[in-house]
């Protein structure tokens, strides 16, 4: 009878699937096809909701058409209830998918007397099945029935009688049930609904509502156990299971730039990944908004769409104070490249939250979104209801490809507490964790920043100093000295004194270079003197021998004159020689 | 002794069952009694006209329903308490 789709467990119990998200993942496929199932809980809780989603999504998704039957609100209520949650009744009703049956009864327009049975009922909501070929039944609360009907023998024997006959005809019904003091219900509807009974909770804590749903009992089925909180929104009822998370989603290698040159270069040279999700953290004024505007300032200007959450700052707050450091958001804005959301986390819930970021993302569709900072959403919730609602939002921007940019608070402002006492404990959810720390030293406060972590790149072990200015965003090198690292005047001070030491031996090697310039000129001075003395002796002994042999010359000359003059030339010429 | 007003009855039933007879047995035996001559009895068995069940606010069967005079009363049961049944059509009894 049922073209229920479990083809990869047939043996599985068949089940109906209400198309709620996340209803399906806790209950594994849905509610049992063809049986009926308890939905109990408080006034206001969701019931009605659930269950007509359920109707709805049956009729217009899986194409099973359904009878709804209220006891409590008439049609024309139900439909404007509806309606403000995207659902078409109108349509589905003339289509014929759905039929809504208002049972009115009223207590003082009855008197009772003697046996009587529910037949007309059991024709009604017969005839109401038969006339649409309806597969999907809910029973809006049949508990009115109690207060209008005063025997309540035959009732509970009447009700046993419908819900067996429900199943003998093979309806996936949805009953609700209010919610008793000591019971389940408060009429113990569970004693003849046993197949599946799910409780719905709408808590207060610290004035701040909270939904939740449990599957109490699945009969034949393996379910989600846990508390799910749930939430209704714009786009009817969702819940949150963790259980559900697939961690399926893509991983492209394509990377963002942060914004900040310098905080690129430390996360592999590139900045982060698209679509990957980056925690700043860090003790209060340290820089995570301006972080966090600079991000989606550097999508802006790439011409992507960025959507930034605050929920500390009013957007014209953000504005002015990130003109401050010479970032103007303004054009962003104009050109619709920028989206701001300002609101006070205790506005509503956490879920309430999340609802409204997804339908945001949605309706914008960001690459990048901000937000602003998420210790405050965790301030009014316990953690382990944090949790699962960030790994949710987390999961759901990353299965859309946006890459994501969290701010959290830090308790303590002295910088000096580990900074794995980010609360939330959200950090394992992140890919990339950077921590901004204060550092107090010498008179001053100066900002660290550092990578905690960076998953899948190669990232900078190095501390650098944060610095904003009228000119932005800065990293600067810190100076590490031999037991601390330097910043601020102190780091000034540092790079002065350096600059005036390198000075100093400059000087010191110009000097000796010029005295040895001084030293060489000497030497190559007496060089030259002792070259010219050389070459003047050289010149006084080539002018004695040029004047010996002259004088010989002329003595010859002379002998032989006077040899020749005194007659015998010969002799005279050998003694002359043999003098010699 | 009672006004003139005209008594417009409409027994539903589903089927001829022992509840049903019954009922439509004492009504018209109560009719009789106390309302002879100002009234008029419909029967509708929803087995046939299921249809009706949802247009008059059926749940329970046998009910009577007193259309007129108006308010609408609805009295629910095999009709066989008799003072009951006349105090849900609001009749004065005939003293005996």
């Amino acid at each position: 009878m049922k073209k229920k789709r479990q083809p990869e467990n047939a043996s599985a119990l068949p089940k109906a699937p209400t198309g709620i998200a996340g209803l399906d993942e806790v209950t594994g496929g849905g509610l049992p096809a063809g049986r009926p199932t308890l939905v109990c809980g408080s006034a206001g809780c969701g019931k009605t909701m659930l269950a007509m989603e359920f109707l709805v999504r049956g009729a217009a998704e899986f194409g099973d058409p359904g009878v709804f039957m209220m006891f409590e609100e008439n049609a024309a209520e139900l439909t404007a209830n509806v309606r403000s949650l995207g659902f078409d009744l109108e349509k589905l009703v003339k289509e014929n998918k759905i039929l809504l049956d208002h049972v009115h009864i009223e207590r003082s327009e009855i008197e009772e007397t003697g046996e009587y049975d529910l037949e007309g009922l059991f024709i009604r909501l017969g005839h109401a099945i038969d006339s649409i070929g309806a597969k999907r039944v809910v029973l809006d609360t049949v508990e009115a029935l109690f207060a209008g009907l005063p025997n309540h023998a035959i009732l509970r024997a009447e009700l046993r009688r419908l819900f067996r006959w429900l199943k003998q005809r093979g309806m996936t019904a949805v009953i609700t049930g209010e919610k008793g003091e000591a019971s389940i219900t408060r009429y113990g509807l569970e004693e003849y609904v046993a197949d599946c009974v799910i409780t719905l909770d709408h808590r207060v804590t610290e004035q701040i509502s909270t939904r939740r749903l449990r599957v109490l009992k699945y009969r034949g089925s393996a379910h989600g156990t846990n508390e799910y909180p749930f939430l209704i929104g714009e786009r009817g009822i969702s819940v949150l299971p963790i259980t559900s998370l697939r961690l399926d989603h893509a991983a492209p290698a394509e990377r963002l730039s942060t914004g900040i040159a310098r905080l690129d270069e430390m996360l592999g040279g590139q900045g982060v990944f698209r679509g990957s999700s980056v925690l700043v953290s860090g003790a209060p004024g340290t820089g995570k908004s301006s972080i966090g505007a600079q991000f989606a300032d550097a999508a802006c200007r790439r011409g992507e769409r960025a959507l930034l959450f605050a929920y500390e700052e009013s957007s014209p707050q953000i504005l002015r104070n990130m003109r401050s450091i010479g970032m103007d958001l303004a054009p962003w804005l104009k050109k619709g490249l920028l989206q701001i959301h300002a609101s006070r986390p205790a506005l509503s819930g956490l879920e309430q939250h999340l609802v409204a970021m997804h339908d945001m993302v949605r309706a914008f569709r960001p690459t990048v979104v901000v937000v602003d900072p998420i210790s405050n959403l965790t301030l009014e919730h316990s953690e382990t209801q944090v949790m699962p609602t960030l790994m949710r939002l987390i999961d759901f921007l990353k299965q859309q490809q946006i890459t994501s940019l969290f701010t959290s608070l830090t308790t303590g402002g002295s910088g000096t507490n580990a900074p794995e006492d980010s609360q939330v404990g959200v950090s394992s959810l992140m890919d990339t964790w950077l921590l901004l720390r204060n550092v107090e030293f010498n008179g001053e406060r100066n900002r660290l920043i550092y990578v905690l972590k960076s998953r899948g790149m190669a990232h900078s072990n190095q501390v650098r100093e944060f610095v904003l200015s009228d000119a932005g965003i800065e990293l600067v090198d810190v100076y590490l000295g031999a037991d601390r690292v330097l910043t601020g005047t102190a780091r000034v001070a540092q790079a002065a004194h350096e600059r005036s030491g390198a000075e100093l031996r400059r000087e010191d090697h110009e000097r000796k270079l010029r005295q040895l310039a001084a030293k060489q000129k000497a030497i190559e001075a007496q060089i030259a003197a002792l070259i010219a003395q050389g070459e003047a002796e050289a010149a006084e002994v080539k002018f004695a021998i040029a004047q010996e042999s002259l004088q010989e010359t002329t003595t010859q000359q002379n002998s032989a004159a006077m040899a020749q003059l005194r007659g015998g030339a010969k002799t005279a010429l050998r003694s002359t020689r043999g003098k010699r | 002794m009672n006004t003139t007003a005209n008594y417009e009855l409409r027994l539903y039933v589903a089927g001829e069952t022992v509840k049903s007879l019954a009922a439509f047995a004492n009504l018209k035996r109560i009719c009789e009694t106390h309302l002879a001559g100002q009234y008029r009895i419909e029967v509708i068995d929803l087995l046939k006209t299921p249809a009706l069940a949802a247009g008059d606010q059926i749940l329970a069967v046998p009910t009577l329903v007193r259309r007129l005079p108006e308010p609408i009363k609805k009295i629910i049961g095999d009709l066989s308490n008799e003072e009951r049944v006349l105090v849900g059509l609001d009749v004065q009894p005939v003293k005996e």
